[in-house]
């Protein structure tokens, strides 16, 4: 193969893709890829207002439901899918139990990169003890 | 065996308790219910409304317990300056929430005294047709609630209300909120809030904050389409005023002289 400055060429390529490539070779050295955010679950309660996989998928557009209708339509009993029957309110449901966000919602939020807006105005019992 | 009125009357009392041992238990190891779910029917079939009694108020001079009540529980920051205050009851002069009953010769004394002010919750509110977000609106029973989630900080609500019942958050009030209220949530910057008429306290059967921290009970709160409530019979035979009548925004806060 005739090639010209060559030899300048492919070991200037070679650091090239090398460089590219660094955040994944240098995770897979570190054994960051296996990283599993681990939120921690509330000790003492045994289960949450739905099963664990349904939350894990559709908590943000439950908490979207529960915005609206508490707040907009002044409703704010839910019935669970076990019959069970919960108050509407992020506050006096939810926090209750998961006490503190960078245990509990940063775990994965973090992970994720998903920001929301929530924690603007919505406190939990842990940060202000922190405070 | 032969019962003496004695025998029957232990085994008929002790049967009694007896008898009261499950409700009793079932009260006090009661799970808190939920919160209810009243539909717009039934909403629409009260209309919440307050009244100020003025003479019990000035009774108790210095007196701010209702203001303080009202901004814990709604975590309403201390801002320190006026220019940026954020205010959901607070007081202003006779004179000037009157204007038109201040008359130059009555001889009476109480034109500089404070009259507690808050949101009017007009039945023909304002704010409500300015918001071009639906933030806010009227509810069925009445109450003019605000939506911090959807408020965009346009301010034309503000402009709207001839009350100045409106306050803007101008900075972040979180680090100007002594202690914060868990239960109620705090706001950001570039959202207006007032007075909710502690929508979320009459969801639980709970008086308003105000009206439950007055000791001289100079503020009563009920259902004004039922005429035996308590706002309804502190109206009864007394002269009483209401800020700019001739406006037509139909306040539901009286005043009592």
């Amino acid at each position: 193969m005739d090639m010209y400055d060559g030899k300048k060429i492919i070991p200037g390529l070679l650091i090239f893709l090398g460089l590219v490539t660094y955040p994944f070779w240098h995770n897979g050295v570190s054994g960051k890829t296996g990283y599993v955010p681990k939120p921690k679950l509330p000790v003492d309660k045994k289960e949450c207002v739905e099963p664990k996989d349904y939350i894990r998928v559709n908590h943000k557009d439950l908490l979207d439901d529960w915005k609206s209708s508490a707040i907009r339509k002044g409703r704010r009993t839910y019935v669970a899918s076990n019959q069970k029957r919960y108050t509407m309110s992020l506050t006096r449901t939810c926090m209750q139990c998961h006490t503190d966000r960078a245990e509990f919602c940063d775990q994965c939020h973090k992970y994720a990169g998903v920001e929301n807006k929530c924690w603007d105005c919505h406190m939990f019992p842990k940060e202000i003890k922190k405070e | 065996m032969e019962l003496k009125r004695r025998g029957f009357l232990t085994i008929a009392g002790l049967t009694l308790l007896g008898l009261t041992a499950k409700p009793g238990w079932d009260i006090f190891s009661k799970v808190e219910l939920p919160e209810p779910s009243p539909t717009p029917e039934r909403l629409a079939k009260k209309k919440w409304g307050m009244a100020v009694d003025l003479k019990k108020c000035w009774s108790l001079e210095k007196c701010k317990d209702c203001i303080d009540a009202c901004h814990r529980i709604h975590n309403v920051p201390d801002l320190g300056t006026l220019k940026e205050e954020i205010k959901w009851i607070w007081p202003v002069p006779f004179e000037k929430v009157f204007p038109e009953h201040e008359l130059e010769y009555s001889g009476e004394d109480y034109h500089q005294k404070p009259v507690m002010v808050f949101c009017n919750q007009c039945d023909d509110p304002p704010c409500v047709k300015y918001c071009p977000t639906r933030a806010t609106w009227k509810r069925k029973d009445g109450i003019v609630m605000m939506d911090f989630h959807r408020c965009i900080g346009c301010r034309y609500c503000m402009a709207g209300c001839p009350y100045g019942s409106r306050s803007f958050n101008w900075r972040d009030p979180r680090p100007f909120i002594k202690k914060v209220h868990l239960e109620f949530p705090t706001r950001t910057k570039g959202v207006v809030e007032k007075c909710n008429f502690c929508e979320e306290r009459l969801n639980r059967n709970l008086l308003p904050a105000c009206v439950e921290a007055c000791k001289e009970k100079a503020l009563s709160f009920g259902d004004l389409k039922d005429p035996g409530s308590d706002v309804r019979r502190a109206l009864y035979h007394r002269t009483i005023y209401q800020r700019l009548p001739e406006l037509g925004t139909k306040p539901k806060v009286y005043y009592i002289l």
